[in-house]
C-alpha cells in the first residue's frame, strides 16, 4: 500500500505534458488515478516520474459538434453520467458512465484515463468500442484521429504512443437507437465480469466487456443480426472470436454462458 | 438533584461518536514521538521454503535505515517464542512459532528479517533490500492432502494432525445405525479474513535504563497482551503497560497476540528508540489470522416423520502454519452447540486440526459457533427434504422446550435459560412465510427464469465467556472472569474503569447507563476508561460476546458495593438507621419520609471531604469487583432469508431479511440492532461473497480487496429485525451478549435459501459462498442428472473449485 518513489510534475498545459513525457523514460500521465494509484501502491506499477494533467481544466467538457458529440479526456465519469446533452444524444455513454465503480470512483476517474488505460474491463472502452467513437490524440508533432477499432491493441495496451495525450473522444450521435448496456457484476463497485453494449438501428453493434484481451465486437452477432436473426438466435453466436480470462471471479467457460444471456437480454432491451 | 429518569433499555445515543465522526479520535497510526522510527517486516514470496540464508547487509546501508536483523540476530533479545495459551489435550502437538523465522518459511506471513528506518517509506524501501537464500518446498494448503503427511509443516512434530478433541459423545450413540432415517453430508466452509476498517499496528517505546516499557496497540486484549508478552518479550510484567486506544474493529483478529508486536517491543528496548509499525492491507491478508477453513462430514438420525434422534459431527479444521494464541480451540468452542435449538437423543463430536502452508487460523466473530450452525441448519433442510416435509415444520417439531431456569444439555453444559418457539414463530410471521411458499409456488409453475427460496437459521450460541473453573476443565490458560472499579468524584461525577477493551462496541454508552441507574446519575455524568494496564489492571477484555454478560456484570457489583457504602453515609447523614433507608427515584430516602434523601454525588462529596463520616467508614466512595460467571449465556434466535435466483446467470439476491434474536434484557436497544446488521451483513459476506483462495504454490489469490469481495452497502438488503427477551439466570442484568448472533446465523440462512430456490430442480448443495459460478453448475449437474427422484434423494455435491480458482 506504499508505492515505491517517483518524481511528480503537474503539467499546466497539453504541450507540457507531452514534453514532460517525452523527457523521461518510463513516465506515466495522472488523471484521475484510479487504475495508476491502485497498481502503484502494490509497486506492480513503477513509473519513474507522474505528470499530472488532473488540473487542465480546458479538458473537462462535452459539446454537441455536429453529428457527434466531443467529450474532453478529462472529463470526470460523474460529469459524463449526469450530462443533458448525453442523456439526449447518446444516452448508452452517460449511462454506461454511471455504472462505472462507485461515487467516489465517478467523481474522480476520467474518461480519458479509462479509455487509455486499456482495461478490457472497463465500461466505457466497450461502450465507445460498439459506437464507433473517434479518439483525438495530441503528440509532439500536432493532434491524430483513432478509430475506436484501432485503438485498443492489447491487454492494457492502447495505440497511443508514450508522448501522447488522449484528448477528446468523439460520440456518434444515437438518440434515434435503441440501446442497452448490461454489466454483470457480483459487487456494485466492481469490474465486470461480462459486460455488453449493445445499439439496434439500421446496423446494429454489440460489443463485449471482459471477454478477451480488449473490447471486443461480437461480429458473429452482428452478423447474424444482419442476416435476419432474431435476438435469441443470435446471442446464441456470442462467445464467437472471444477469449475470455480464466481467474479466481468466473471461469471462461462461465463467461461464455454469460456472454449468451447478456446478449441476449441485451439485444431484447435495445429493442424493447 | 438525583436523576430519576432511567436509561437501561433505552437508545442512548453513543458517547463514541463525536470524535469518531470528527476525526478526533486517536488510533495507533495517529500517534507519534520524538525519536521514533519505523519498522517493516521482511517476508518473502514462499508459502514453503528451507531458509538457509537471510542478509540484511544491502538494507543497512540505504537511506534512513536506523538498524536492521534477522532472527539469529535477535536470538537473545526473546524471552520465549510467541504465546499460545490453550492446548486443548494432553496430547497436543504443538508448534514452535517465533516472532522471526530462521530454519523455514512456512507461511507468507512468516517474517525472516525486520528493518527500522526514519520513514515508513524508507522502511519499507530497505525491507526491499533485504535478500534471501531459499530453496523453495512443495506447499500444502488443502487440508486432505495435508493430512496424507507428504509435505511436512513442522518436521519435528512428525505429522501435520496435531490435534483431535473428541466430546465424547452423549445418548445413545446406536441411533447412527438403527434410525429409519439417516441423513449424510459432507459441507466445506472456505477460510475467511478479518478485514477490521483499522489494520493492526503498534508503538512500542520505555524508558530502557528502567526496564519500562508501553506498547499502545490496536488490539482487543490489553490485559492478555500484557500477561503473555511479558514472557515472550522477557520484560518483568509489573514493567510492561499495554494500551489499546481507540481500535477500529477486530471482529476476533485482535484477539491474538503477534509477532510485530513482540519485534516492536525487543527492537524499542535493543535501539532506545521508539518504534511503529503499522501494517498495510496486503499484509492483513497474509500475516492476520484468517477464519473459518473447515469442513464437516455430518449425520443426522431421525424418524421417517423428520424427529430428530441423533446429531453427528466430524470435522476437520485447517490450523494453518502455526498456532496463533487460541488456534485450536475455536473449532472445540463450536463444539458445544453443534445441537442448535433442538432436542436431539444422541449426540457426537469430534475434530481434528491440521497444520498446512497457510496463516494461521483463530477467532473470527462467532468463532467455531458459525461454523457449526452452518452445517447444523443446512443439514435441518437436508432433513427437510428427505423426509418431504417444510423446512420450518421440522425445525418446529424438533426445537428444544422452553425452560426459565438452567438445564444441563446433552452435550453437557448448563443451558441458562430458553424459549425458541416464539422467536421462531415472530420470524416466520415477520416474513410472511406462507406467502413466499405461494410465490415461489406460482414461479416454479410459470417456470420463471427468477425463482423464490426461503432459507431459515435457528441458532444458539455460547457466550459470556466463561466460568473460569470450565476454562481450567478445557485446559485454557487463563480465566474468564472480568473486573469493574467505580470512582464517585466529589464533583458528582463518575469515574468507570472497565476491564472489557471495546473496539467498536459502545460499552462508553452501555456501560454508562447501567452506572447511571445505578447511582442515580446521566450516562454523560459518567466517564467510562478501559484499554490500558495501568489504568485498568482488572480485566480480561472483549471476545466471545462476553462483554455484557461478565464485563458489565462485574460493574453491576461494584455498584452494589458503592450503594452499601453510600446508604452507610447516607444514613449516618439523615440521622436514621440503615434499616429506615431505602433506594428511590435515583436517591437514598428515608422511608415514610422520602423528602428527607441523600443523593450518590451528595454522598460522594461527604465521602469526599471525610469531616463527619460514621465509625469505621473510610474515605473517598469507591468499589472494585471482580466477577467470575457461574455459566455461559446461551443466546439463540432465527433469522430467514428470502432470495431471487437467476437460474440463467446464477446470481442471488436477497429480496427480504428478517432477524429475530433473543440476547436476554437488553441495555441499549440501537447498539444491539447495530451489532445484528453488522453481524448479518458479514454473515451475508461470507454465504455470497467471501473467500480465501490459494493457488497450488500457496500463493493467496485473493490478496486484495479487488478481489477478496467484502460487500458494500449497495449489497446487503434492508434487514428487519425484532427481539424476544427470555432474562439469563447466570447473571444478574439478565443479559446474554449480541455481538456475534449475526455471524452465526446469517450464513446458513442465505445459502439456504438459494438450495430452496433450486431444490425443485433437484439442486442440494451450492457450495460456500454461493458465487454466481457456483450456482450455476450446480443448476447445470442438476439439469444433467434429471428431476430429484422422489422424497429419497439427498446427495451432497461438492462445490466445484478449480485449480485455478475458478467457481
Amino acid at each position: 500500500m506504499i508505492p515505491a518513489s517517483f518524481d511528480y510534475e503537474r503539467a499546466s498545459s497539453v504541450e507540457e505534458a507531452i514534453s514532460l513525457l517525452g523527457s523521461h523514460e518510463d513516465a506515466k500521465l495522472l488523471a484521475g488515478g484510479h487504475s495508476l494509484l491502485p497498481a502503484m501502491k502494490l509497486r506492480v506499477a513503477r513509473p519513474s516520474m507522474l505528470v499530472d494533467i488532473g488540473r487542465l481544466t480546458d479538458l473537462s467538457y462535452i459539446r454537441e459538434d455536429g453529428d457527434a458529440v466531443a467529450i474532453g479526456a478529462l472529463t470526470r465519469h460523474h460529469d459524463v453520467a449526469n450530462s443533458d446533452a448525453l442523456h439526449e444524444l447518446c444516452p448508452i455513454a452517460s449511462y454506461a458512465a454511471g455504472q462505472v465503480g462507485d461515487p467516489q470512483v465517478r467523481h474522480v476517474g476520467t474518461i480519458g484515463g479509462s479509455v487509455a488505460h486499456g482495461d478490457p474491463a472497463g465500461d466505457m472502452p466497450t461502450v465507445l468500442l460498439a459506437l464507433d467513437a473517434t479518439f483525438v490524440a495530441q503528440g509532439p508533432n500536432g493532434t491524430r484521429q483513432i478509430a475506436a477499432g484501432d485503438l485498443f491493441t492489447s491487454l492494457f495496451e492502447t495505440a497511443l504512443a508514450p508522448n501522447e495525450v488522449l484528448t477528446e473522444i468523439r460520440v456518434p450521435k444515437s438518440k434515434d437507437r435503441g440501446w442497452s448496456y448490461l454489466k454483470f457484476n457480483r459487487r456494485a463497485q466492481d469490474w465486470a465480469i461480462v459486460g455488453v453494449a449493445a445499439l439496434d438501428g439500421a446496423s446494429p453493434a454489440v460489443a463485449l466487456t471482459n471477454m478477451g484481451l480488449t473490447p471486443i465486437r461480437a461480429t458473429a452477432v452482428e452478423q447474424a443480426l444482419a442476416g435476419g436473426a432474431d435476438p435469441a438466435t443470435a446471442a446464441q453466436q456470442a462467445a464467437e472470436g472471444t477469449a475470455p480470462p480464466d481467474d479466481a471471479f468466473a471461469s471462461a467457460e462461465y463467461r461464455r454462458e454469460l456472454a449468451k444471456v447478456l446478449v441476449r437480454r441485451a439485444l431484447e432491451d435495445a429493442s424493447g | 438533584m438525583a436523576a430519576t429518569e432511567t436509561f437501561v433499555g433505552t437508545p442512548v445515543l453513543r458517547k463514541e461518536d463525536p470524535d469518531l465522526i470528527t476525526g478526533q479520535a486517536s488510533f495507533v497510526d495517529n500517534q507519534t514521538m520524538p525519536g521514533m522510527v519505523w519498522m517493516y517486516v521482511v517476508r518473502t514470496p514462499f508459502a514453503h521454503a528451507k531458509l538457509n540464508a537471510v542478509d540484511v547487509g544491502p538494507a543497512r546501508s540505504m537511506p534512513g535505515v536506523i538498524a536492521a536483523y534477522t532472527a539469529v540476530d535477535l536470538a537473545g533479545d526473546f524471552g520465549g517464542p510467541l504465546p499460545f495459551v490453550w492446548p486443548i489435550t494432553e496430547d497436543i502437538k504443538v508448534p514452535t512459532h517465533q516472532a522471526l523465522t530462521s530454519d523455514k518459511v512456512r507461511y507468507l506471513g512468516d517474517g525472516v528479517a525486520v528493518v527500522l528506518a526514519e520513514t515508513r517509506v524508507q522502511a519499507k524501501d530497505a525491507a526491499e533490500a533485504v535478500t534471501y537464500d531459499c530453496d523453495p518446498l512443495p506447499a500444502v494448503t488443502d487440508m486432505e492432502e495435508a493430512m496424507k503427511d507428504e509435505v511436512l509443516i513442522h518436521e519435528d512434530l512428525g505429522t501435520n494432525v496435531t490435534v483431535h478433541w473428541s466430546h465424547g459423545g452423549a445418548g445413545d450413540q446406536s441411533v447412527f445405525d438403527t434410525a429409519p432415517v439417516i441423513v449424510q453430508e459432507r459441507y466445506h466452509q472456505p477460510r475467511l479474513i478479518p478485514n477490521a476498517i483499522e489494520p493492526r499496528g503498534c508503538l512500542a517505546f520505555g524508558i530502557p535504563a528502567q526496564g519500562e516499557f508501553t506498547l499502545v496497540s490496536a488490539t482487543q486484549i490489553p490485559h492478555i497482551v500484557k500477561v503473555t508478552l511479558s514472557g515472550t518479550c522477557n520484560i518483568p510484567e509489573q514493567k510492561l503497560r499495554i494500551i489499546a486506544p481507540d481500535v477500529g474493529g477486530g471482529f476476533g483478529s485482535k484477539l491474538n497476540v503477534y509477532a510485530e508486536e513482540a519485534l516492536a517491543l525487543v527492537l524499542a528496548r535493543k535501539t532506545k528508540r521508539p518504534v511503529k509499525w503499522v501494517e498495510e492491507r496486503s499484509e492483513n491478508y497474509l500475516a492476520t489470522i484468517h477464519g473459518r477453513g473447515v469442513t464437516h462430514d455430518c449425520t443426522i438420525a431421525a424418524s421417517e416423520d423428520g424427529k430428530i434422534l441423533g446429531m453427528k459431527f466430524v470435522e476437520i479444521a485447517d490450523m494453518g502454519a502455526y498456532y496463533q494464541l487460541l488456534t485450536p480451540g475455536i473449532p472445540e468452542l463450536g463444539g458445544w452447540v453443534y445441537m442448535g435449538p433442538y432436542d436431539p437423543q444422541a449426540y457426537w463430536y469430534e475434530f481434528r486440526g491440521v497444520l498446512t502452508n497457510a496463516t494461521p487460523t483463530d477467532a473470527y466473530r462467532g468463532a467455531g459457533r458459525p461454523e457449526a450452525t452452518y452445517v447444523v441448519e443446512r443439514m435441518l433442510d437436508a432433513l427437510a427434504r428427505r423426509v418431504g416435509k417444510d423446512p420450518a415444520d421440522v425445525r418446529r417439531m424438533n426445537l428444544h422446550p422452553p425452560h426459565a431456569e438452567a438445564v444441563t444439555s446433552l452435550m453437557g453444559l448448563q443451558v441458562d435459560s430458553a424459549n425458541y418457539e416464539p422467536t421462531f414463530d415472530r420470524a416466520l410471521e415477520l416474513v410472511g412465510y406462507e406467502q413466499w411458499r405461494k410465490e415461489q409456488a406460482s414461479r416454479r409453475d410459470a417456470g420463471d427464469l427468477r425463482q423464490i427460496g426461503i432459507g431459515i437459521s435457528s441458532y444458539i450460541e455460547m457466550c459470556g465467556l466463561a466460568p473460569s473453573n470450565i476454562l481450567g476443565a478445557l485446559r485454557y490458560a487463563a480465566g474468564g472472569w472480568d473486573g469493574a472499579t467505580i470512582e464517585c468524584l466529589p464533583t458528582g461525577k463518575v469515574i468507570l474503569k472497565t476491564g472489557t477493551s471495546p473496539h467498536g462496541q459502545g460499552h462508553e454508552t452501555s456501560w454508562a447507563q447501567v452506572v447511571a441507574d445505578g447511582l442515580g446519575v446521566t450516562p454523560d455524568d459518567v466517564e467510562v476508561l478501559h484499554g490500558d494496564t495501568a489504568i485498568t489492571p482488572l480485566g480480561m477484555d472483549t471476545y466471545g460476546s462476553r462483554s455484557v454478560a461478565v464485563g458489565a456484570t462485574a460493574i453491576h457489583f461494584a455498584m452494589e458495593k458503592v450503594r452499601a457504602k453510600a446508604r452507610t453515609i447516607a444514613a449516618h447523614e439523615l440521622e436514621v438507621s440503615e434499616d429506615d433507608v431505602e433506594w428511590s427515584d435515583g436517591a437514598f430516602r428515608v422511608k415514610g419520609a422520602p423528602e428527607k434523601a441523600k443523593t450518590v454525588p451528595e454522598v460522594a462529596f461527604s465521602a469526599w471531604h471525610a469531616h463527619a463520616l460514621p465509625e469505621g467508614v473510610e474515605p473517598h466512595l469507591n468499589a472494585t469487583a471482580v466477577w467470575d460467571p457461574p455459566n455461559f449465556t446461551w443466546p439463540g434466535g432465527t433469522h430467514i432469508c428470502v432470495s431471487e435466483v437467476d437460474t440463467e446467470t446464477g446470481k442471488v439476491d436477497i429480496l427480504q431479511y428478517v432477524a429475530v434474536d433473543d440476547c436476554g434484557n437488553v441495555i441499549n436497544p440501537q447498539i444491539v440492532d447495530g451489532q445484528v446488521h453488522g453481524g448479518v451483513a458479514q454473515g451475508i459476506a461470507e454465504a455470497l461473497y467471501e473467500e480465501a483462495l490459494y493457488d497450488q504454490s500457496g500463493n493467496l489469490m485473493t490478496s486484495t480487496m479487488q478481489n477478496y469481495l467484502i460487500p458494500s452497502a449497495a449489497e446487503i438488503p434492508p434487514l428487519t429485525l425484532d427481539r424476544t427477551v427470555t432474562p439469563s439466570t447466570t447473571n444478574p442484568l439478565g443479559v446474554k451478549g449480541i455481538g456475534e448472533a449475526g455471524t452465526i446465523a446469517a450464513p446458513p440462512a442465505v445459502v439456504n435459501s438459494v438450495i430452496d430456490a433450486l431444490s425443485h430442480l433437484g439442486v442440494t448443495d451450492v457450495g460456500k459462498p454461493a458465487s454466481p459460478e457456483r450456482v450455476w453448475r450446480a443448476i447445470q449437474q442438476a439439469r444433467a442428472e434429471g428431476p430429484p427422484g422422489g422424497p429419497s434423494s439427498s446427495r451432497s455435491v461438492a462445490a466445484p473449485v478449480s485449480e485455478g480458482g475458478a467457481a
